[in-house]
C-alpha cells in the first residue's frame, strides 16, 4: 500500500472535507491506484529531461499596466452568501 | 542587554514583502490603489470566481527585474507561477500565486552599515506574488468581514540569508532595502500602510557553534522600531529559555507592540502544508536578454552610486554623502538646494545639521516619504545665498532660520522686516570698535602685552554692541588694524 487512512486524514483536513469512515475506506483504494500507477511513470529514465512547468509551449503572454475595470461592487457583492454593507461577511474567524 | 546574550548569538533572517507600485493589480485590470471604498477594486478574477483566467501585469515583471539587477541577483531568464494552498477568508480562492520552485531572482546581496563596520548580506531569493484580501475580525460578535481591495496587488517578496545577528544590524538592513526600492520607484515602502512589511526568522546558538537552533517566525511589527524591538525580545527569550534548562519549539510568535512582547500563535493545526504546484493556468515566464538589458539600462541611479557621485561632484565629506543618501528624499532636497544656489558644503552642512534634527524632533525619521521639509529647499538656497552674498552672517542666518520654520516668507523678506542686513559699512563698525576698545582699556593692555587671545572677547563684544548684525570678517580685518597700532 502507498498510503493509509492517515494520510487520507490528513489530505482531507488540508481540503476541508469531512469523510465518513466508508469514504475514507475507498479513498484509500481509490487514491493507491493512482499512487501504484505513478509508480510506473517513475520507472521512466528523466535524468536528462528538463522539469516540465507547463504542458503548452508558450511565450509569456502579458498586458501593460493598465487600470480597465470600473467597480461593479454591487454586481460583484450579489455573488456573497452574506454581506455587511460593500463587505463580504463570513463566519468568525480565529487564528 | 541581557548577560545571558554574552554566551549566545542571535541569526536572523527577514523576509520582507513590497507591495509594488503598479497601476493595476498583477493578473487583472482592477485598480491597485490604496484607499478606495471596501470591495470596489474587485473583480471575477481578483475575487476568485469560477472560470476566469489570470493575465500578467508585463510591469510587475519589469519591477521585479529592476529590483533583482540593483541587488546583483541571477535573473532566471526562465521561471514559473506556483499555487500555495490553504484556506483563510482573505484568499478567496483558496490558493495564492507565488513562485517556488525557479523564483524570478536568487541569491544578490546588500552591504550594511553598523557601528562603523561594514557587512554584506546575502539574499536568498526574490519572487513575484499576488497579495491576499483583508479582515475585518471585530465588527460584529459572530462573523468576520472582507475587503478584497488588496487581493491580487501585486507583491515582492525579498528573502534574506539568516545572517544578521543583531536587532541593529535587521534594522539596517531593512531601512537600506526600502531606500532602494524607494530608489527603484516599485514600492512607496510605508510600513504603518503595510505596504512594506517583514516577518522575521530569529533563533540563537552558543557563541561559535555553527548549528542553527530552533526557529522562531515574529510577525506582526508594523514599524522599524517594533522590528528591533521584538527581535531583541525574541533573542532574550530565546536565550533565558535555553538558559533556564528549557526547550525551545518552532513556532509563529506575533508581536504586541502595546506590551511589548512576542506572544505564541495559537498553533495552526499542523506544520504548514502548502503543497505547492505549478499553475496551469499561467505558461513559465521567459525573459530575452534584450528585455532584462532595456530595465538595465534604464535603472535609476542608485543609493550607493549617488553616494559617490555626492564625493566627486560636490565634494563632500564620505560620511555627509552617506547620510544625504540614505533617504531617497532627503538626496533629492539637497540636490533641489543645490539646483537653486551652488553652495553644495553649505547645503550639506544646513541638512546634515539643523534640517536632521528637526527631522529628528518631528519623528519623521522612519516615514516613508518626507514632503512637508521644515523649511522648502527653495528657501533654504536663498538663506545660504544671503551669507554667501554677505548680506547677513551665519549667525544671524541661525536666527532667520528659526523664523522661516513659523513663516511662509522668503528669507530675504525677513531679513528686511526685522532689519537685520549685515552691517559691512566700515565706518559704523569703526565707530563701535572704538567704543568696545575704550571701555575695556587693561584688556585692550593686556592683548598689547601678549594675550593675544582675548581677540575672541573683543570681536563678541562687537558682535553684542550691533546684535549681531556686524560682518564678521570685516570686524576681524579692522580690529586687528585697531589693535596692532
Amino acid at each position: 500500500m502507498k498510503i493509509g487512512p492517515d494520510d487520507i486524514r490528513t489530505v482531507a483536513r488540508l481540503a476541508r472535507l469531512n469523510l465518513t469512515p466508508e469514504e475514507e475506506a475507498s479513498m484509500v483504494t481509490t487514491l493507491d491506484a493512482i499512487l501504484t500507477y505513478m509508480e510506473t511513470l517513475n520507472a521512466l529514465d528523466t535524468t536528462d529531461i528538463e522539469p516540465t512547468a507547463h504542458i503548452i509551449d508558450l511565450e509569456t503572454p502579458w498586458r501593460a499596466d493598465e487600470v480597465t475595470n470600473e467597480a461593479n461592487t454591487e454586481a460583484l457583492l450579489a455573488n456573497a452568501p452574506a454581506r455587511d454593507g460593500n463587505h463580504f461577511r463570513v463566519p468568525k474567524i480565529i487564528d | 542587554m541581557n548577560p545571558d546574550l554574552d554566551r549566545y548569538e542571535g541569526v536572523i533572517g527577514l523576509e520582507v514583502h513590497a507591495e509594488m507600485l503598479t497601476a493595476s493589480k498583477i493578473f487583472c485590470g482592477c485598480s491597485a490603489a490604496f484607499g478606495a471604498p471596501p470591495n470596489d477594486n474587485t473583480c471575477p478574477v481578483c475575487l476568485g470566481m469560477p472560470g476566469v483566467l489570470p493575465v500578467l501585469n508585463r510591469r510587475v515583471v519589469e519591477f521585479a527585474v529592476r529590483a533583482g539587477l540593483a541587488i546583483d541577483c541571477r535573473i532566471a531568464r526562465r521561471n514559473r507561477w506556483a499555487r500555495k494552498n490553504y484556506f483563510y477568508p482573505d484568499l478567496c480562492k483558496g490558493y495564492q500565486i507565488s513562485q517556488f520552485e525557479l523564483p524570478i531572482c536568487e541569491g544578490g546581496y546588500l552591504d550594511i552599515h553598523v557601528d562603523e563596520t561594514t557587512k554584506r548580506v546575502h539574499l536568498t531569493r526574490i519572487h513575484m506574488e499576488e497579495d491576499t484580501g483583508k479582515n475585518i475580525h471585530d465588527a460584529h460578535g459572530d462573523s468576520s468581514l472582507v475587503d478584497f481591495n488588496r487581493s491580487g496587488v501585486p507583491l515582492l517578496e525579498i528573502v534574506s540569508e539568516p545572517e544578521m545577528s543583531s536587532p541593529a544590524e535587521a534594522g539596517a538592513y531593512l531601512r537600506k532595502l526600502r531606500t532602494l526600492v524607494q530608489y527603484l520607484g516599485i514600492c512607496d515602502g510605508n510600513m504603518e500602510e503595510g505596504s512594506f512589511r517583514c516577518d522575521a526568522n530569529v533563533s540563537v546558538r552558543l557563541r561559535g557553534a555553527t548549528e542553527l537552533g530552533v526557529k522562531v517566525e515574529v510577525k506582526n511589527m508594523n514599524s522599524f522600531r517594533a522590528v528591533e524591538k521584538a527581535i531583541a525580545f525574541e533573542l532574550e527569550r530565546q536565550a533565558d529559555t535555553l538558559d533556564d534548562g528549557g526547550h525551545l519549539v518552532q513556532e509563529t510568535r506575533l508581536w504586541d507592540a502595546d506590551r511589548e512582547e512576542t506572544r505564541s500563535m495559537r498553533s495552526k493545526e499542523s506544520a504548514h502544508d502548502y503543497r505547492y504546484f505549478p499553475d496551469p493556468d499561467l505558461p513559465p515566464i521567459i525573459l530575452s536578454e534584450d528585455f532584462i538589458e532595456t530595465i538595465r539600462r534604464a535603472l535609476p541611479e542608485l543609493p550607493d552610486a549617488r553616494r559617490e557621485r555626492f564625493v566627486s561632484a560636490f565634494g563632500l565629506p564620505a560620511y555627509d554623502a552617506e547620510v544625504l543618501t540614505s533617504r531617497r528624499d532627503l538626496a533629492e532636497y539637497f540636490e533641489a538646494v543645490v539646483a537653486a544656489h551652488g553652495n553644495a558644503k553649505a547645503a550639506s552642512n544646513w541638512i546634515m545639521g539643523d534640517i536632521i534634527r528637526l527631522i529628528h524632533e518631528r519623528k519623521l525619521d522612519d516615514a516613508p516619504i518626507i514632503t512637508d521639509w521644515p523649511v522648502p529647499a527653495a528657501n533654504l538656497a536663498a538663506l545660504i545665498a544671503l551669507i554667501d552674498e554677505g548680506t547677513i552672517s551665519g549667525k544671524i542666518a541661525k536666527t532667520v532660520f528659526e523664523e522661516m520654520l513659523t513663516s511662509d516668507e522668503s528669507p530675504r523678506a525677513i531679513v528686511e522686516r526685522k532689519g537685520l542686513v549685515q552691517m559691512s559699512d566700515e565706518s559704523a563698525i569703526q565707530a563701535v570698535i572704538d567704543e568696545v576698545l575704550a571701555a575695556s582699556p587693561d584688556k585692550v593692555a593686556e592683548y598689547r602685552g601678549g594675550k593675544e587671545k582675548l581677540q575672541g572677547f573683543f570681536v563678541g563684544q562687537v558682535m553684542k554692541a550691533t546684535g549681531g548684525k556686524a560682518n564678521p570678517p570685516l570686524v576681524n580685518k579692522l580690529l586687528m588694524a585697531k589693535l596692532k597700532a
